[in-house]
């Protein structure tokens, strides 16, 4: 047998429903989990890493869309895989769908920003895709499958 | 015949002219669909498959 240094895989899941305060923590009322939002962001918005919280700065706007756009239905809590000594991975998809419903959505979009509205809407990941509009229509955004390798939110040590 | 919601309110689509496209790349599986009634666009959807992932990788410090 041998020690091998590592990051533990079960930490990597842990990370993802806030088990591990490594600072201060904001209070939260119950163990449940938070609610997280997807709001759309025009093509001429800036929204990549450096953001921090969703703003209204840049939102589509537009009949049948409510600023701060949908809650992502999140009905599977993250899991975390361990591939081997050293490698492992923590990971989370939304359960459902994406969906925003009768919506006319004039001026060009192409990112959705997931946020998380119990939290401050602090932000959470950026998401491109090809330039869309709607009229008077539905825009759906489905997930990749919930898995180590196309989840769409992976935390991976190799 | 099938109804299309329009923004002339319900239509249906044998009086409306279909266009359909994908667009197909490492970051996305689109499809959109639009209606078009004498020459004005009056429906268009799109359903995006999100095939890219973000992933961030973590490393422990070494002591040695």
């Amino acid at each position: 047998m041998a020690n091998t240094q590592s990051m533990c895989t079960s930490f990597l899941g842990e990370l993802m429903t806030g088990t591990h305060n490594f600072g201060t923590a904001p209070v939260r009322a119950t163990g449940a989990a938070d609610t997280f939002k997807a709001a759309l962001y025009l093509s001429s918005a800036t929204v990549n890493a450096s953001t921090t919280a969703y703003s209204a700065v840049d939102e589509v706007s537009g009949a049948g869309y409510s600023a701060g756009g949908v809650t992502v239905t999140n009905a599977t809590p993250p899991s975390s895989t361990n591939a081997s000594a050293t490698a492992g991975t923590g990971y989370w998809t939304p359960s459902g769908s994406i969906v925003y419903t009768s919506v006319t959505l004039a001026t060009a979009f192409d990112a959705v920003l997931i946020y998380n509205s119990t939290q401050s809407d602090k932000a959470v990941s950026v998401h491109t895709f090809g330039s869309q509009t709607i009229t008077a229509g539905n825009f759906t955004l489905t997930m990749p499958a919930n898995t180590t390798a196309d989840a769409l939110l992976r935390l991976s040590t190799t | 015949m099938a109804l299309i919601t329009t923004t002339k309110g319900e239509m249906e689509e044998s009086l409306l002219e279909k266009k359909e496209g994908v667009v197909d790349n490492d970051n996305e599986y689109t499809t959109w669909v639009e209606y078009w009634h004498e020459g004005e666009l009056v429906h268009r959807s799109a359903h995006v498959t999100l095939k890219k992932s973000i992933v961030t990788n973590l490393e422990a410090a070494s002591f040695n």
